[in-house]
């Protein structure tokens, strides 16, 4: 039979989508559940002096007003040092962190009265100064305890003996704003109690067994009496990868009012509630000889973390391997402000790390005099200098060749201001893209039924990028069936247990693991006699994948090239991308449709990143100001030009036993450099602090 | 959300009576009222639906065409003897908002668009607008968005309406009544208040006063007229600078002009001192930078909103360019 797997089918889930048939959280149907509202302090930092309960309690429909004041006391203490753990705010005492931190829950027999109960609370405060943002506290950088991969800092060869010897320096400091990820479903629970020590949620989340985790550990009851259950999820991206306060606030509501309890974080929430990608000071100095031949590099981040929490945004890790350089020096430093936790937002590192590196290496071929194309192949890095190791795969050569080509850039004309049409000034812009190729351990349980067909389950999420689909078709090929006689189910930890859909790994850990189970229940079905069969009872099998061990020989990336063409209106600033080209190489595809809507999706985004997105915080409150989608923009229709993506195919025995390198992430990398060096390329001007707003290239 | 009284008058003395009482609001297309009292920015306690009313009419005549109050934005928009006679008011109402939202919003309800200042939507922040006397959270606060003229010490909140920029230079005349039976006429330039000290009124309508249409006079500038806004993206935004401008040109010479701005003012901007320099002048690309060069005279920046004023200048210059066929 011809293999499903790198063929382009239909999203299985597509048309449950489109239809409104797919469940999703809120969506829940939930016998006599009430609805919570979260209220926010509208200060930054403090301590609750009074709240006025009584008139809160006295609207009508109100079943409970839960404040620090009578909230049952849980456990706030994280159990591990997990990255994916955060310190919560469940109204334990009357600190106020951050601004729009929860300081109470109103929980009413419908939302419109709960929503309204919440506003009579009136708040006062002892209010105390705030640091609102990370450029006041530059000061009081500190190292970071720890990083989820790698070391904060590190060193190779001498950064002083290479820049002293370097005929060419770019010495540049590149910003990234603190932004939002605002999927388009908001984070949303449904609580429901079962006796004193039992608790079903139903949750929007890219991971079902960090939450059953937990909330286990908050409410000190054992890991199987919690069940959460995720089919659907209008977006993550990050924000959803880890359990944030509202989830548990949302189960203690539930219990407190001894009912089920809905809880749906607002538009507003979504800005504090929830992380965001923290704010960066990229300081980057690049020393090449007269050739370009990159001598020394250094990449120095401070991002922002919040008071009372630790989260270090690793822009600087791809800079470690991305070229060959004998002498190189990175590191990674916090400052606290008071302000929620920052937290993974797609491609957390390499998505605001490349648009310092990947800047400061289109400064040098000016500088060198060279294309930027050239520039890169001279450093082109055939090993991982730092960890020595040889790459289990690259293609970043052809990435460059087939998209250069496929974008026309030897029409360039590498003169800033030289490329014109009518009143707009033209640039073409170029940059390199990069994600690692992560796996995690993860498992899952195949089914023959008597009726022919197979059910395959793991308790994975599909956070829209198509896990029902290419788990689907894993599961085809391995069984040597079509799709349409297998059904895949995921988002239930009664399902076999798989890690957070994060880090583009979910296909490279839970592809493998469906893969196992299926091969295992091939054979238990071969060894069937006909009256096996006949006896109408499923057979199941169930398997474990485990991260391959040959990993560890190599360093493993995904790499990939983006050309942008941009058009500046030379008297009036605006900004228009007319068209992007990129090429990524990431292993096997799957799914062709669904991976190039992953690409197209992180280019998008990039295109957002680079020109529009700021979440912007007031100096004064720490109050973010753009705190709905018409103040904190992204971008519309209008904005996105012809979106062109080559898909190289790999063939990586070593990642994985699919060969998949994750897709998930890379489309954003790189793509917020390649425009800010086309906006260079036809206006002169180097904007090196995120976004790249009109105001910063009307001259 | 508050409770509140609501009520669907089918004639328009109801409708009329039903505005004269205290703490009510007029409710037409709901895309500013309905999202402000959402937000507990707006609480009033009796909601007036006029969507039983018949006002939505467009009246078409030789010299004049009449828009009833509750015309939809998209069926002024869409509208061909508008966009022939007065295409800068179908170009503006075309650059603002979605096209669902210009479905639902109505004229005389983007006349009294309120301002969209975050300062001002968060009720958890001071303003004067919303909340006379608590302070302006936007004078030393995050003001990229606010105006850069007609600002005050308590306010600095930019009107966004695109619509207004263009009833502006179209010298727009307002058709108002009230329960007591009266009706009045004004120029569209008499309907916005600067904030002074009072930026919680904005227009010089009493309580109780409905505007019922708007009636556009054919003019040469009129139909030249065209309207370029700048904004962060290319749609669904508000205007960093705009304009709304008109040129009658006879033989190269320009014998009547028009210009307003939006986006960087608190109400919708008439700027004289171009018109008057363009006046008499021959069209061409110098003249009309010239001319742009005399806006905004008197504006006080901030740090944030500075880039305006020279932007400003330049719309101008563009949209000049595009009426008098230069561009």
């Amino acid at each position: 039979m011809k293999p499903s797997v790198g063929t382009p089918i239909d999203r299985i889930d597509a048309v449950k989508k489109v239809t409104g048939r797919a469940t999703y959280a809120a969506d829940t149907e939930v016998t006599k559940v009430a609805h919570a509202v979260i209220a926010t302090s509208p200060i930054g930092k403090g301590t609750i002096a009074a709240l006025d309960i009584d008139a809160v309690r006295k609207q009508p429909g109100v079943l409970a007003v839960i404040t620090h004041a009578n909230a049952p006391h849980v456990t706030l203490k994280k159990q591990g040092n997990g990255p994916n753990e955060r310190v919560l705010q469940l109204l334990q005492d009357a600190e106020v962190h951050y601004n729009d931190q929860p300081i109470a829950v109103v929980v009413a027999d419908t939302l419109e009265r709960a929503q309204h109960a919440a506003s009579m609370l009136a708040p006062r405060f002892k209010t105390a100064g705030v640091l609102a943002t990370l450029e006041q506290g530059l000061g009081s950088a500190h190292k970071p305890n720890g990083m989820v991969h790698g070391e904060p800092d590190s060193s190779r060869g001498s950064f002083d003996v290479g820049i002293a010897a370097a005929k060419h320096v770019v010495d540049a400091t590149y910003t990234t704003p603190n932004e939002n990820h605002n999927p388009m479903e908001p984070h949303a629970t449904i609580a429901v109690w079962n006796g004193g020590d039992h608790v079903t949620l139903y949750d929007s989340t890219q991971g079902i067994f960090g939450v059953r985790q937990r909330i286990a550990e908050i409410f000190a009851i054992p890991k199987a009496n919690v069940r959460v259950i995720d089919q659907f999820v209008g977006g993550g991206f990050g924000c959803k990868g880890t359990p944030w306060s509202h989830v548990a606030l949302c189960a203690l509501a539930a219990k407190v009012v001894n009912r089920p309890v809905k809880l749906a974080v607002t538009r507003p929430q979504m800005f504090s509630l929830v992380g965001h990608r923290p704010h960066t000071v990229q300081h980057v100095r690049l020393g090449a000889d007269p050739t370009g031949k990159l001598l020394a590099t250094e990449h120095a981040v401070t991002s922002e973390t919040s008071m009372f929490d630790e989260f270090v945004e690793p822009s600087a890790l791809q800079t470690r391997m991305l070229y060959a350089c004998p002498n190189l020096i990175t590191s990674h430093r916090l400052v606290g402000v008071d302000a929620p936790t920052p937290t993974f937002m797609r491609a957390p590192g390499e998505s605001s790390g490349t648009f310092a590196i990947e800047s400061a290496m289109d400064e040098l071929a000016y500088l060198v005099g060279i294309d930027p194309i050239e520039l890169r192949l001279r450093n082109y890095a055939d090993k991982d200098e730092q960890e020595n190791k040889p790459f289990s795969s690259k293609s970043l050569r052809q990435c460059y060749e087939q998209a250069a080509a496929k974008f026309g850039w030897s029409k360039r004309s590498p003169k800033p201001r030289s490329m014109r049409d009518g009143h707009e000034l033209v640039g073409y812009g170029m940059a390199t893209a990069t994600y690692p190729a992560n796996q995690w351990p993860a498992s899952a349980r195949a089914t023959w039924r008597p009726d022919g067909t197979y059910l395959v389950q793991s308790g994975t999420q599909d956070l829209g990028t198509g896990t029902y689909t290419v788990m689907t078709q894993i599961a085809a090929d391995e069984l040597g069936v079509t799709t349409d006689k297998v059904t895949f189910e995921l988002g239930d930890t009664a399902f076999p247990e798989a890690p957070v859909s994060g880090g583009s790994t979910t296909a490279s850990s839970v592809g493998p693991a469906v893969k196992a189970a299926c091969a295992l229940l091939k054979l238990k079905v071969a060894a069937m006699t006909p009256a096996d069969k006949a006896a109408g009872q499923p057979v199941t099998a169930e398997a474990a994948s485990e991260v391959s061990p040959q990993r560890k020989q190599f360093s493993l990336h995904s790499f990939g090239a983006d050309f942008v063409e941009v058009r500046v209106d030379e008297q009036l600033g605006q900004i228009r991308i007319a068209r992007v080209v990129a090429a990524f190489a990431t292993g096997k595809i799957l799914n062709p449709k669904t991976a190039n809507n992953q690409f197209v999706g992180g280019i998008v985004w990039g295109i957002g990143m680079a020109l529009q997105e700021h979440t912007v915080r007031d100096r004064r409150t720490g109050r973010v100001v753009t705190r709905d989608l018409a103040d904190y923009h992204v971008p519309v229709n209008a904005d996105i030009p012809a979106i062109d993506v080559i898909s190289i195919d790999e063939v990586d025995p070593h990642v994985n036993a699919l060969g998949t390198k994750g897709i998930g992430e890379i489309g954003i990398t790189g793509v917020t450099a390649a425009i800010a060096n086309a906006v260079y390329h036809a206006t002169g001007t180097r904007v090196r602090d995120l976004p790249i707003t009109l105001d910063k290239v009307l001259v | 959300m508050n409770a509140f009284e609501y009520i669907r008058p089918l004639d328009e003395a109801e409708a009329l009576r039903a505005l004269a009482e205290p703490d009510t609001a007029a409710l037409a297309g709901g895309t500013t009222l309905v999202d402000l009292m959402r937000l507990d920015v707006m609480q009033p306690k009796r909601v007036v639906d006029l969507g039983g009313l018949k006002l939505d009419a467009i009246d078409v005549k030789p010299g004049a065409i009449t828009i009833g109050a509750l015309a939809s934005n998209t069926a002024v928009a869409d509208h061909p003897e508008i966009k022939a006679r007065f295409p800068a008011l179908a170009e503006a109402i075309d650059a603002g908002a979605s096209g669902q939202i210009r479905n639902m919003a109505s004229v005389g309800g983007n006349l009294l668009q309120r301002t969209r200042c975050s300062y001002f939507r968060d009720t958890a922040s001071p303003c004067n607008k919303r909340e006379p006397g608590s302070g302006c959270a936007a004078i030393d606060g995050y003001n990229r968005m606010h105006a850069v003229i007609g600002g005050s010490r308590d306010c600095i909140a930019v009107h966004p309406s695109d619509m207004c920029v263009a009833l502006m230079a179209l010298d727009a005349v307002v058709h108002v009544k009230s329960a007591s039976g009266g009706e009045r006429v004004m120029p569209f330039v008499d309907l916005h208040t600067l904030p002074d000290d009072k930026p919680h009124i904005e227009s010089t309508l009493t309580p109780g006063e409905l505007i019922t249409s708007i009636e556009l006079r054919d003019s040469g500038f009129a139909k030249t007229s065209r309207y370029v806004k700048v904004r962060d993206r290319a749609s669904f935004a508000f205007a960093l600078a705009s304009a709304a401008v008109g040129l009658e040109v006879a033989g190269g010479t320009i014998n009547a002009a028009r210009v307003a701005l939006g986006g960087v003012a608190t109400k919708p901007w008439r700027e004289h001192a171009v018109e008057a320099q363009l006046v008499g002048k021959r069209a061409s690309k110098d003249a009309f930078a010239g001319a742009a060069a005399l806006a905004l005279r008197g504006a006080e920046p901030r740090p944030d909103n500075a880039f305006k004023i020279a932007l400003a200048k330049r719309v101008i210059a563009r949209a000049l360019e595009l009426a008098g066929g230069l561009s």
